[in-house]
């Protein structure tokens, strides 16, 4: 679960990190109101989860409350890569004297947390990593022994900082540790980390992603999840216990694990087709359940044919084909669904569905053939 | 031979009164395994399906000499079942349970490394070796005894392979589910390593997924290391980069999680890559062909 720039900032407050004063203003108003209770310069910052606001021009740094309207004016609406920046953070303007980068991240592949740090802050840290490497500090934390004092020495001396500077940053990098690890984070990512010429040391941003599987232990994260800038399916999705994302083809795709349902999405892309969507059902062959997720999957209007790929194992085929054919008499369904059966008594739950089964629902036996005709319908549907 | 679970394994099942504890045990006796022990807190002195139960790890191997574990507890208390499993010397011990936090699996795989154990899992169907023993949650009905070893990020993708295999009369010495999770026990290259050593696997498959490095790693061991043969597949060509798709570790997050940069690795190494499930079967037949 990915936090806004605010959230984040409230969070690493609680763990003792600094950063400047700043409101959340939902209307070019409330920007201004903000502005005036700071006084003179403020910066005006879209809030959305993704990157690259300031190309897209969603941050301004104003100097009297009348231009942070203004600017809260221009930002307020703006579409940032498909975000729709419904709120801004307006925040206090600061003396800079170095920006530097700070994040802790999950290394998959070391399987322990991984600190970054560089004095090149406020750029893009995969470009420092690739043309200036030995600019960039990396250290593996042990998980069972925590952040050792050594660790955080090794960080700021490699990096060269010296006296105060190191000091400070050197605290930061403590607290950031306790922030990943309390709040249970995949990611936090301060960039830049600045000194100001009055000697502090200040988070300018804060990105924030927490693991969404330790969220039953983080009930006031969770509660942070922002449902009106959710995708309307996806929400539904997610109520329902339903796996999905929402992808921009024509050809809707259900199936019974992630993996399969990842590679049935692959297959109708190379049958020449646009996967509408990723959906997976989980195992069984609960009625309720598959009628949920064709009616999710369908209202999605770009959707022209449906493709549902279910391998039964423990739940067999012909229990999959009549949990199939309850979800349909439920919902009402007009668009062409193809159905791809495999696995343990695929045969009975084929003929089944044969024998049963409306107008508008088509059986193949393999992927490829189910994908094709998928493909196939999905463009007849678009006239 | 098969790896890591076969007539030797002496299960015990954590979490064996839950629902799908029950319903699992059920199963994997009915497939012959030889399940020795189940445990629950609180339970102990009860039995399930001739199973006697226990409170805690110590007394059930104590008891029963459990050399190997299946854990079906809920996510929240899933790292204390592995670090109890651990610390009661069981050797192959699999976390079934989806939804265990990162941080608790960093924890748990860290301690890993002082121990002589191997956890499979979490988030994963578990492993398999046809005729001699099933700790997992796989339809064993599809599989059949043979020379093929088949490890794999994801459940249902493995039964669609595993089920084509045995339809051609391929069949399998073990299958192992490593799961779908940022952070798992085993990897890849340890699985390989396995199968490499054993005798009676001639060919592995390799099912990979987004997110992650863990298939060019393994690509890298097949290539300086491995004499079997090996068949790759990658899934989530189409996955849009920042969203998870079903796994928790499936995610393209720039650079080396695609599955175009997977399967680039896989070409770079010389192994056979299928480009949809079903061609998985006909270049592990193709390969052993050449190899017999």
């Amino acid at each position: 679960m990915d936090l806004y720039e605010y959230q984040g900032k409230n969070l690493l407050r609680q763990f003792g990190i600094e950063t400047l004063e700043g409101t959340v203003a939902r209307s070019p108003e409330e920007a201004k109101k903000a502005a005036e209770q700071f006084g003179g310069t403020v910066a005006v910052k879209a809030q959305v989860l993704t990157g690259g606001r300031g190309k897209a021009g969603g941050i301004k740094v104003v100097h009297d409350p009348a231009d942070a309207e203004e600017a809260a004016r221009q930002i307020l609406g703006m579409d940032i890569k498909g975000h729709e920046v419904r709120q801004v953070l307006v925040e206090a303007g600061a003396a800079i004297a170095s920006e530097m980068y700070l994040s802790i991240t999950v290394d998959r592949a070391e399987k322990k947390p991984l600190i970054l740090f560089s004095t090149e802050g406020g750029v893009d840290i995969e470009e420092v990593a690739e043309t200036k490497p030995e600019a960039l500090v990396k250290i593996h934390v042990d998980p069972l022994l925590g952040l050792l004092p050594y660790e955080v020495r090794e960080l700021t001396f490699s990096a060269g900082l010296e006296g105060d500077v190191a000091k400070a940053v050197g605290k930061t990098l403590q607290n950031l540790y306790k922030a990943f690890t309390e709040s249970d984070a995949s990611l936090v990512e301060i960039n830049p980390l600045v000194t100001t010429e009055d000697g502090r040391v200040l988070a300018l941003d804060a990105k924030v992603t927490v693991d969404n599987s330790s969220l039953f232990r983080h009930q006031n994260i969770a509660e942070l999840h922002d449902v009106e800038a959710a995708d309307p399916e996806e929400q539904r999705a997610l109520e329902a216990g339903l796996q999905y994302v929402k992808l921009d083809g024509d050809v809707g795709i259900l199936g019974n694990g992630a993996g399969l349902v990842m590679s049935t999405l692959d297959v109708v892309a190379q049958a020449g087709g646009e996967p509408a969507n990723f959906c997976d059902v989980g195992g069984g062959a609960n009625a309720e359940k598959i009628s949920e997720a064709l009616d999710i999957v369908t209202s999605n209007r770009q959707v022209k044919s449906v493709l549902f790929n279910i391998f039964g194992g423990i739940t067999r085929g012909d229990e999959v084909a009549r949990g199939l054919l309850g979800a349909l008499e439920r919902s009402e369904i007009n668009l062409p669904i193809v159905v791809r059966l495999d696995g343990t008594n695929a045969e009975e739950g084929r003929q089944i569905l044969s024998e049963n089964t409306p107008e508008n629902v088509y059986t193949e036996e393999t992927m490829l053939d189910a994908a094709r005709k998928a493909v196939e319908l999905a463009h007849n549907g678009r006239g | 031979m098969a790896i890591l679970v076969d007539n030797a394994t002496r299960l015990v099942v954590q979490g064996i009164t839950g629902r799908e504890g029950k319903f699992h045990t059920g199963r994997m006796l009915e497939s012959g395994t030889n399940v020795v022990a189940g445990v629950t807190p609180g339970k102990g002195g009860q039995e399930y399906e001739g199973v006697p139960i226990f409170n805690t790890m110590e007394e059930a191997v104590k008891e029963t000499g459990a050399n190997a574990s299946v854990i079906f507890v809920p996510a929240a208390f899933s790292a204390d079942a592995i670090f109890e499993a651990l610390d009661f010397d069981i050797r192959t011990v699999c976390c079934i349970t989806e939804g265990v936090p990162v941080h608790d699996m960093m924890k748990v795989t860290n301690y890993l490394r002082i121990k002589d154990a191997t956890l499979i899992g979490p988030n994963c169907p578990g492993l398999l070796s046809p005729g001699k023993a099933n700790v997992s949650i796989m339809p064993d009905s599809i599989f059949t005894p043979g020379n093929v070893g088949v490890v794999s990020r994801s459940g249902t993708l493995t039964y669609q392979i595993v089920n084509e295999l045995t339809q051609r009369g391929i069949g399998q010495t073990t299958a192992v589910g490593i799961g779908g999770d940022p952070i798992i026990g085993t990897n890849f290259i340890e699985i390989l390593e396995k199968f490499e050593e054993d005798p009676e696997t001639e060919c592995a498959v390799m099912l990979g997924e987004i997110g992650g490095n863990a298939e060019q790693l393994a690509a890298e061991y097949v290539q300086s290391e491995m004499k079997t043969p090996v068949v790759a597949y990658i899934a989530g060509f189409t996955a849009p980069e920042g969203k998870t798709m079903g796994h928790a570790g499936a995610i393209v997050s720039g650079g080396e999680s695609t599955a175009e940069a997977k399967s680039e690795a896989l070409r770079r190494a010389g192994i056979r890559a299928a480009t949809n499930p079903s061609e998985v079967a006909e270049l592990v037949a193709e390969a052993l062909d050449e190899s017999s």
